[in-house]
């Protein structure tokens, strides 16, 4: 106890403070802006693209910025900036869906079996582990195999491999939760579960399933993205952010922007959703003092 | 003599985003070398800030911001972080209020007491472990050469708070600051831990600063008393002049909130001849079920309970003794293995889905802990609703009138419906949550603990409000609290309970004098009492107990035989107690009859008796 006492660090409260109060709404406003651009982008970039997504309109390959194509063009001569901003939506699109499905279904599972009798919350979370034992990659490698590739079998993928990991966070949060003694005050009410599982329970863990939703989001993205520079993901002529990335492999040793641009994109989409969850998530604790 | 320590006009400022507050505000004070100095006043009054301020030490946040802090040769504000570092569990030391959150559990108990020592080179570690071994026995540890070898879950919380001791006094500090250091602990074990550490206090001449909420505790340790409010200090004095004439209002309401018996009675008349809850054969516990249906951690044992209509009764014990899980039982939360509960004559169901909604309506909860007890997601508005949309179907003007009603009911502001729980004060949040069980119009209230979680005077408001409403409404309590005080000043009839049985029963009157169950004697003696002198006079001596020879092996053998002042070889070992009738009218689990009792327990009573009248 002497010692932790006499180790601890002098704490510069003003400037630790400075930081603490201003450190995250800045980032978390880069973070928010950049999320913005790009769900915009997503929504509205087949129509905001300025040739079609699979048209040759350059005779050089590997191009560098020019006004005409300002991220350059790509191995075939297709306009950068248009395969930019249609596979956008493939990769926001498919990875936004795909995390809000395994989160909301990782989340109602915990709740159900936080909520219900033991026996039932054993069955949940068993049937939970054994999908974890398996590796998202070969999960993926798999299914693709087995039926084909398609956008619908992408998702469900992504969801199944990232349902367990959800489904084990927010029921860690639950539990602890549901020990709390106004959960016991709603159960000695008469509450139904429904009730207690929905008013008494989420509100107070949402902070921690918004992030881990944020994270299951970049890792959708990156497992996405992995699938389709093994050329397993979406198929051309359409092309998401991983398959642009691919595709133009063969420009790496030029540093061309066809490929730099794809690869940026996927870092600052990725990023940014952390940040804005962060900002929200520590925003929102502040707010209620709570948990 | 000259002054050791002097602290003078002492600032002490906490920031946050919207700017800084003065939270401790020009405080002076000064002490003698083998003085005790003891700070007082309830939480936020700034009380263990001064305390961490004599180390050197803000807590994350705060800023010592102007004054002077003299401690022996040392001026500790103007020290840097590295030179503190030489003095902190050197010169001066600390021993904080949770011992089981303080110590490493995987290290031995020995090791981490001379730990501190060895860093700062006071010795080697043969020569520092001996003198901790005369610490051990100087704090009265049982097997004090032995018990080091141990690992911090294996000895109790009495006893580690003693080793804490020992590890902030192995350096010879100047100065040991501790900071509520027996508020944890149960009345019993406080008593031990105090007399070991006014012991070695008084035998080293140690200079001590004593923080604490509790005037009677701090009456048997300090020379000086400091009274605390708000940063500021209100009162400071030589001890038995500020108990026999304080001089402030907040000292004098301080000194009243300490022992609220002696100023709130329970209503008279109110409870009616009608049973409200029976409990019988009541046996319940946790952990898996064995063949028979018995759980393994048997919590309850055999418990009979009837609480009439209006009546309060009261339910007292140590932590462990299974108070609280009875208040589980009867909510519903935790299925009894054996014996049944009768509600206003229906049998009331084991577990929660057994219960009518007419039921859940009439047995209400209040928990201890308001903090917890309240959803922080909801405002007080959303959480006092949700009973009245339930069970009355209340809704528009009708649920607004009636969440002002609630809120009348327990005398807070009607503004303070749109707030939500971490902008209330403890006491607020207490009285929300007793509003949120009021809105149900309950016959029975159960209360953990109400009013432990709070600062004296507060909780003292909340008795008396239990009691008011109680007188207007009519409801009964099931009230459960580990101080004697508490459930007299609410209570018409006491139960007392050690460690799963319920060893007395009486009504408040039958606990006013003895005869009592020998483990109820050492429960009322061992609160403490607001007058110098009582630990040593006290009657609870930890004289040798009588040896018993081996315990047969019979299940029901008495459960306070290891620690009964007044056990019989050959009876208490071999056979089960009875229970039986006491001429005061109170009912006992033991073997001794009223006659026997009374003889051993007359010579100290009275003694006692004139601080309790």
């Amino acid at each position: 106890m002497n010692n932790l006492i006499a180790k601890s660090k002098p704490v510069s409260s003003a400037l630790a403070l400075a930081k603490a109060s201003s450190g995250p709404s800045w980032l978390g406003l880069v973070g928010g802006v950049v999320c913005v651009a790009w769900l915009l982008v997503a929504l509205f970039g087949p129509w905001l693209a300025p040739h079609p997504v699979g048209e040759v309109v350059s005779d050089n390959i590997f191009e560098g910025f020019s006004l005409t194509h300002p991220f350059g063009t790509d191995y075939l001569g297709r306009d950068m900036l248009s395969r930019v901003l249609v596979g956008a939506r493939f990769t926001v699109g498919l990875a936004l869906v795909a995390a809000l499905l395994a989160s909301t279904f990782g989340t109602g599972c915990a709740l159900l079996s936080v909520v219900s009798p033991k026996w039932l919350d054993e069955i949940i979370s068993r049937i939970m582990d054994a999908f974890i034992s398996i590796p998202s990659k070969m999960l993926a490698l798999i299914m693709v195999s087995a039926f084909g590739s398609s956008v619908t079998l992408l998702i469900c993928t992504a969801v199944i491999s990232y349902i367990p990991g959800s489904f084990r966070v927010a029921r860690s949060v639950a539990v602890n939760i549901e020990a709390l003694e106004y959960v016991q005050v709603a159960r000695t009410r008469g509450e139904r579960r429904l009730y207690v599982a929905c008013m008494e329970i989420l509100p107070n863990m949402l902070n921690p399933v918004l992030t881990d939703l944020g994270l299951r989001f970049g890792y959708i993205v990156l497992l996405l993205s992995g699938m389709s520079f093994l050329g397993l993901g979406v198929q051309p002529p359409d092309a998401d952010l991983g398959s642009l990335v691919r595709e133009n492999i063969g420009g790496l040793n030029q540093g061309a922007l066809a490929i730099i641009i794809p690869a940026l994109a996927i870092g600052t989409l990725t990023i940014s959703v952390n940040l804005l969850i962060d900002y929200l998530s520590s925003r929102r604790s502040r707010r209620t003092g709570g948990h | 003599m000259t002054e050791l320590i002097r602290v003078e006009d002492l600032r002490v400022v906490a920031g946050d985003e919207r700017g800084e507050v003065e939270i401790v505000k020009g405080v002076s004070f000064s002490l003698k070398k083998g003085e005790v100095l003891a700070l007082i006043g309830e939480s936020g009054s700034g009380k263990t800030t001064i305390a961490l301020a004599l180390l050197g030490y803000a807590r994350r946040g705060c800023r010592l911001s102007g004054g002077v802090v003299q401690v022996g040769e040392h001026d500790m504000l103007a020290l840097s972080e590295q030179q503190l570092q030489g003095l902190r569990g050197n010169r001066v030391s600390y021993i904080a209020q949770s011992a089981a959150a303080a110590f490493n559990p995987a290290k031995r108990l020995i090791d981490q007491v001379v730990e501190g020592a060895l860093i700062h080179g006071l010795g080697d570690r043969a020569e520092l472990q001996a003198k901790a071994i005369g610490l051990f026995r100087d704090l009265a540890l049982p097997g004090p050469e032995r018990i080091g070898q141990r690992y911090p879950h294996q000895v109790s919380g009495g006893q580690l708070q003693r080793v804490m001791a020992a590890m902030a006094l192995i350096s010879d500090p100047l100065l040991v600051v501790l900071d509520e250091p027996t508020t944890a602990l149960d009345v019993t074990t406080q008593i031990d831990v105090l007399r070991a550490f006014k012991r070695v206090v008084r035998e080293r001449g140690t200079t001590a600063v004593y923080v604490s909420h509790d005037l009677a505790v701090v009456a048997q340790m300090a020379d000086q008393i400091v009274v605390l409010n708000g940063g500021q200090i209100l009162e400071q004095s030589a001890t038995a002049p500020l108990l026999k004439k304080p001089s402030h209002e907040y000292t004098r309401s301080l000194l009243a909130a300490a022992r609220p018996d002696t100023t709130i009675r329970p209503p008279c008349g109110i409870a009616e001849d009608v049973p409200l809850l029976t409990i019988s054969g009541l046996t319940a516990g946790y952990g898996n079920k064995n063949m028979q249906g018995m759980p393994s951690i048997r919590v309850l044992e055999d418990i009979d309970l009837t609480v009439r209509r209006g009546q309060a009764i009261g339910v007292i014990g140590e932590s462990g003794s299974g108070k609280s899980t009875l208040a589980r039982v009867v909510a519903g939360l935790l299925t009894p293995a054996l014996g049944g509960l009768t509600f206003d004559g229906q049998p009331l169901g084991g577990s929660l889905s057994e219960r009518t909604p007419e039921q859940f309506r009439r047995i209400q909860m209040v928990f201890q802990n308001a903090d917890t007890a309240l959803n922080p997601m909801h405002s007080v508005a959303t959480i006092l609703s949700r009973p009245l949309k339930m069970y009355f179907g209340l809704k528009g003007a009708a649920l607004q009138t009636r969440i002002d009603e609630l809120l009348d009911l327990v005398r807070l502001p009607r503004a303070m419906a749109e707030r939500r729980p971490n902008e209330l004060s403890g006491g607020q949040k207490q009285r929300v949550n007793l509003a949120r069980a009021l809105a149900a119009k309950p016959d029975l209230i159960l209360c953990d603990e109400v009013t432990s979680a709070l600062d004296t005077v507060v909780g003292a408001a909340i008795l008396e409000l239990l009691r008011d409403l109680r007188q207007q409404l009519g409801v009964s309590y099931l009230f459960i609290s580990h101080d004697i005080s508490t459930v007299r000043a609410l209570c018409d009839d006491i139960v007392v309970m050690y460690s799963g049985h319920k060893v007395q029963a009486g009504s408040r009157q039958s606990f006013a004098e003895p005869p009592f169950h020998p483990y109820t004697d050492l429960l009322i003696h061992s609160v403490p009492e607001l007058r110098q002198g009582w630990l040593e006079t006290c009657g609870t001596a930890c004289d040798a107990l009588p040896t018993v020879g081996e315990r047969a092996n019979v299940p029901e053998l008495c459960t306070f035989l290891n620690r009964c002042p007044v056990r019989i070889d050959g009876l208490c070992n071999r056979t089960a107690p009875s229970r039986r009738t006491l001429d005061n009218g109170g009912e006992i689990l033991c073997h001794h009859d009223s006659a026997q009792l009374l003889n051993t327990q007359q010579g100290v009573t009275t003694m006692t008796l004139g601080a309790y009248a």
